[in-house]
């Protein structure tokens, strides 16, 4: 029924609009050069004040359903909730809500039913009373609207208002999203801190969440501290940082500076794309591909060797990392070595130096501010990364730093702590909200001190 | 004096041209074509990784775009199908017997379950489709084509059982079939020696025994099939090779008698023996053939290999990628109108870009988290939607569009907007009339590579469960749904290697969508752009 409510507002709109033009029109009939706005802006104007109004109420009704219809199920079937913990709560709204509005229902039973009953009522009052509200400001603003429509009416600064207040809005979202991530990030770690004290979590070394009998999916006060040390997933994620940026950081740059200061204009334009199409490849691609070739290449040499390599090893994932990050490393080199002014190659060349001792001995050093900052950018980048480890690193917390067997990484343990079934108020799956924010602390703080470090190092050349 | 300049071919011994120096310019050389080297070297890596990478999927994805079909004499008649009740019929039978009626030499239960289990366990239901959507009509008996089960299908195709040698025997001197045992008598012991090879136990008095961790040897003879899984060396000279039959062996009918070898272990092999004799008497009957793959173009998800499909991914892709588009590409461009043209410069707006610039390098994941957080738990929207995948990736997507459409925005001449303020635009006319259809091809190249990031992501919408198993095709917006990235990352997951070549081939459909959209990118570059 809402969809027929919106699709109604986005045909009045329209409909709005040619009313306002056409009324704007005739007011002076025909002679536009009396009207202070053009007929345009009238109509914008009328469909604005007609359809803008409803449909923000129909936003802040979308918004706003849900939490309340849970809040008013949930005060009905206060009773049958008395004895559930807060998860089995959230599963039986869950449950019921999927059985009201189509959906998985876990396991349906006649409290479920009788809440899903409930829900699809309350639902169906809600959308007629907020389809009433719709119409009747859509009606109002039109009327209204219609009758302020004179030659002297200033339409066009209602409009650009609006518009501007709409741009203005739409730029916002921007901080709404990081604050988003902050606040949930947060918030949700500050209540895993409750359980779980955060020097453990920051300084142990023993980390098993998915072990169930030690308390960790329990509720509040059976939680087991001892078993949320991320100490093994911090070092894992370094260790695999570590090899991906051998990997990346040489190939990466010396592309870089070959393609341009040695390259030939058809040797770039192939190499070019290609650095393209290497960044452009989807990273679960890259996660199959060492997880399915790479990978067991390496089991297989290792065992040639008499090495026993764990078939997810670290080295198989940060290779493949270092594989995906090499032309991130190289792009960012490729513009910073650009931007070494040409004046000093040649001044370089004028005192009788190579090619290669005018790189390493003039360019590299000037663009060095650069470099390291895209070096940064590239590490923050490889920690971040989900998809390759997920698919080609190992589950289980290891503190190792050989690079020969498995290790877990954060957003392994992120990915695994989260999907699948999952309370949302357990330790384990909040676990996974304090390793994010570390994850984006970490991140965050890579990407600052890159911008800082070439503010503060780079060198005015011209 | 210009005697010696020009008789100068004489090197003079100062300290640029003497040994030394040389030496010390010849290392220089060297050095610089090192270096040199080193960095073509780099840039062929990168090569050589990207072609390892591509040719690795395109080789395991080529098998999955064709299934091999089985064509079945099936019983439609009228006492085995209702037409009036099509969903009611057992077709699991009327599927069973057909195959059984191919095979009336077996008995047993364990191998009647082996002979049912060549064709797929999705036969069923895609026969009950048949007759419903009335491309097979009831009445008589029908011969139709449909899907093997994975494991037949990849040894037709030659991915499974593949090291197979076949060698001509020597007519054995007798063959006694007792049941379904055999017996064959050779006159030399060439087969003793080649069983052993094989990895044969060895037992009392010189025989042998072929176990299922050992090779296979299957004697072809008689128009019919023995396995060979005893042999001991005869009295006089000969050996006797004992084993079960697999199709049923006529003495009469004349042919060599080939010995079949097949080094896998049956024990470490998807298909046995027997599937195996089975499968080739069907492909030498004419009943098999290999058509384009349908069920994976257009099915659903399923855990069987054969019945996996695509078509329901590339459905929730294309939905999710809507909402993506229809939220960021308004506020991506909103925002860099507003910030590129009007915004004036205070803490606001700088800390507006700030926060762009610290978005566009915030890990993927964390996005996830935020619409888990917030869509999901706060909002109550449904899990495993496109609606809330295309937010979150719309959200993801933002900084990028915000970004290039700054970047175009920036490139308009300053020109054009004093002409258009000149002859009387408002501020906004001006942009809206004049700037933004001029930034339009630089800001639509900026979206479309800001979509094919977001076409490719899987972390994010893993943590909202998009992970789901989902089979039907997503219906709407809110209707359970997964996309291509999740689905490759889940059909990677499963062991049955079937599903391997699933994986590359719906990744090779991903990276066409991804090249697709790329290429237009640079076709708009190319072909709109205007440098000033």
């Amino acid at each position: 029924m809402i969809t027929y409510v919106v699709i109604a507002l986005l045909v009045l709109f329209a409909v709005a609009y040619y009313f306002g033009r056409a009324r704007a029109l005739s007011s002076v009939e025909g002679n536009t050069a009396a009207l202070h706005s053009l007929p345009s802006q009238h109509g914008l104007f009328l469909a604005l004040l007609s359809a803008g109004p409803a449909l923000l109420i129909l936003l802040f009704w979308g918004v706003a359903t849900p939490g309340v219809e849970a809040s008013i199920v949930e005060g009905r079937f206060a009773t049958q909730l008395a004895d559930m913990n807060l998860p089995e709560k959230q599963a039986f709204l869950r449950d019921a809500r999927a059985l009201a509005f189509g959906g998985i229902a876990g396991f349906p039973n006649e409290a479920k039913e009788a809440a899903a009953e409930h829900f699809a009522a309350l639902r169906g009052q809600s959308e007629w009373i907020v389809s009433g509200l719709v119409t009747l400001l859509a009606a109002l603003g039109f009327f209204w609207g219609i009758r302020r429509i004179t030659p002297q009416f200033r339409a066009r600064h209602v409009v650009e208002r609006v518009l501007r207040l709409f741009l203005i809005l739409c730029s916002v979202v921007a901080i709404l999203t990081t604050l988003g991530i902050v606040l949930s990030l947060i918030f949700e770690s500050l209540r895993f801190f409750q359980q779980v004290p955060f020097y453990k979590f920051l300084f142990g070394t023993h980390w098993s969440p998915q072990s169930a009998f030690t308390g960790a999916g329990q509720e509040a006060g059976a939680v087991n501290p001892d078993i949320f040390g991320a100490v093994p997933l911090f070092v894992g994620t370094m260790l695999i940082t570590f090899i991906a940026m051998l990997v990346a950081a040489p190939v990466g740059l010396m592309s870089a500076i070959y393609l341009s200061d040695y390259a030939s204009k058809q040797v770039r334009s192939v190499a070019k794309p290609m650095l393209e199409i290497l960044a452009g490849i989807p990273t679960v691609v890259y996660g199959f591909f060492a997880a399915l070739t790479v990978a067991p290449f390496f089991r297989d040499f290792g065992q040639v060797l008499g090495l026993s390599v764990a078939s997810e090893s670290a080295l198989a994932a940060g290779i493949v990392m270092g594989i995906m990050i090499i032309p991130f490393v190289s792009s960012l080199s490729d513009d910073v070595i650009n931007a070494v002014p040409q004046s000093l190659r040649d001044g370089s060349a004028g005192l009788g130096a190579t090619k290669s001792e005018t790189i390493r001995k003039v360019v590299l050093p000037a663009a060095l501010p650069g470099i390291v900052s895209a070096l940064m950018l590239a590490i923050s980048r490889a920690i971040g990364e989900t998809m390759i480890v997920v698919m080609a690193a190992g589950l289980a917390a290891n503190l190792t730093i050989n690079p020969l067997e498995a290790v877990t990484t954060v957003t392994v343990q992120i990915v695994t702590l989260l999907v699948g079934d999952q309370e949302f108020d357990s330790a384990k799956t909040l676990a996974a909200f304090a390793l994010g924010l570390v994850l984006f602390c970490v991140t965050l703080a890579l990407n600052i001190i890159a911008l800082r470090v070439v503010k503060k190092y780079r060198e005015q050349y011209d | 004096m210009t005697d010696t300049l020009a008789g100068g071919a004489k090197p003079q011994n100062n300290q640029h041209t003497n040994e030394q120096a040389r030496g010390r310019l010849r290392k220089r050389y060297a050095a610089e074509s090192r270096f040199k080297w080193l960095g073509a070297g780099a840039v062929l890596l990168s090569a050589f990784f990207l072609l390892l990478l591509l040719s690795t999927i395109v080789f395991k994805a080529f098998p999955a775009f064709r299934a091999n079909e089985l064509t079945l004499p099936l019983n439609l008649s009228a006492e085995h199908v209702n037409p009036d009740n099509l969903t009611g019929n057992n077709y699991d039978t009327i599927i069973s017997d057909a195959l059984l009626s191919l095979f009336p030499q077996v008995e047993g239960r364990q191998e009647r379950r082996q002979v049912r289990g060549l064709i797929s366990s999705g036969a069923p239901t895609l026969l009950r489709q048949a007759l419903q959507n009335g491309s097979l009509t009831p009445g008589g008996t029908v011969e139709y084509a449909l899907p093997m089960d994975d494991f037949a299908d990849l040894y037709l195709k030659g991915l499974l059982a593949a090291d197979s040698a076949e060698t001509v025997l020597a007519t054995p001197q007798s063959v006694a079939v007792e049941g379904n045992e055999a017996e064959l008598r050779f006159s030399d012991d060439s087969l003793l020696d080649a069983a052993r090879e094989a990895g044969a136990l060895e037992e009392d008095g010189g025989a042998l025994r072929l176990t299922t961790g050992a090779a296979s040897f299957i004697i072809y003879l008689g128009g019919g099939a023995v396995k060979i899984t005893d042999l001991a060396p005869d009295a006089d000279a000969g050996v006797v090779a004992r084993g079960p039959v697999l199709a049923s062996v006529s003495a009469d009918a004349a042919g060599p008698v080939r010995l079949r070898v097949i080094a896998t272990p049956e024990g470490q092999r998807k298909i046995s023996d027997r599937e195996i004799v089975w499968v080739d008497q069907l492909k030498a009957d004419g009943r098999t053939a290999s058509a384009w793959n349908t069920q994976f173009f257009f099915g659903g998800a399923s855990r069987e290999a054969e019945m996996a499909g695509i078509w329901g991914a590339v459905v929730g892709s294309a939905l999710t990628m809507l909402v993506t588009l229809a939220l960021s590409f308004p506020i991506g461009v909103a925002a860099a109108i507003y910030l590129e043209e009007f915004a004036p410069k205070n803490r606001l707006t700088g800390f507006i870009e700030v926060n762009i610039n610290n978005l566009a390098a915030v890990p993927s994941i964390v996005f996830g988290l935020l619409g888990l957080a917030v869509f999901l738990n706060w909002f109550n929207l449904p899990r495993s939607a496109p609606l809330v995948g295309g937010m979150v990736l719309a959200l993801m997507t933002l900084p990028t569009i915000i970004i290039a459409s700054r970047a175009a925005l920036r490139a308009v001449p300053p020109s054009i907007r004093e002409a258009a303020l000149g002859v009387g635009a408002s501020k906004i006319q001006t942009v809206f009339h004049h700037v933004l259809p001029l930034a339009m091809p630089g800001i639509l190249t900026g979206t479309i590579i800001g979509m094919a990031q977001a076409l490719g992501e899987t972390a994010p919408l893993l943590m909202i469960g998009m992970v789901a198993f989902i089979v039907d095709i997503p219906g709407g917006f809110t209707s359970p749904a997964t996309v291509l990235p999740v689905q490759i990352f889940m059909w990677a997951d499963f062991p049955e290697p079937a599903f391997q070549q699933k994986t590359s081939a719906a990744i090779l459909i991903l990276l066409g969508f991804l090249i697709l959209m790329n290429a237009v990118a640079v076709v708009l570059r190319k072909r709109f752009e205007r440098r000033w």
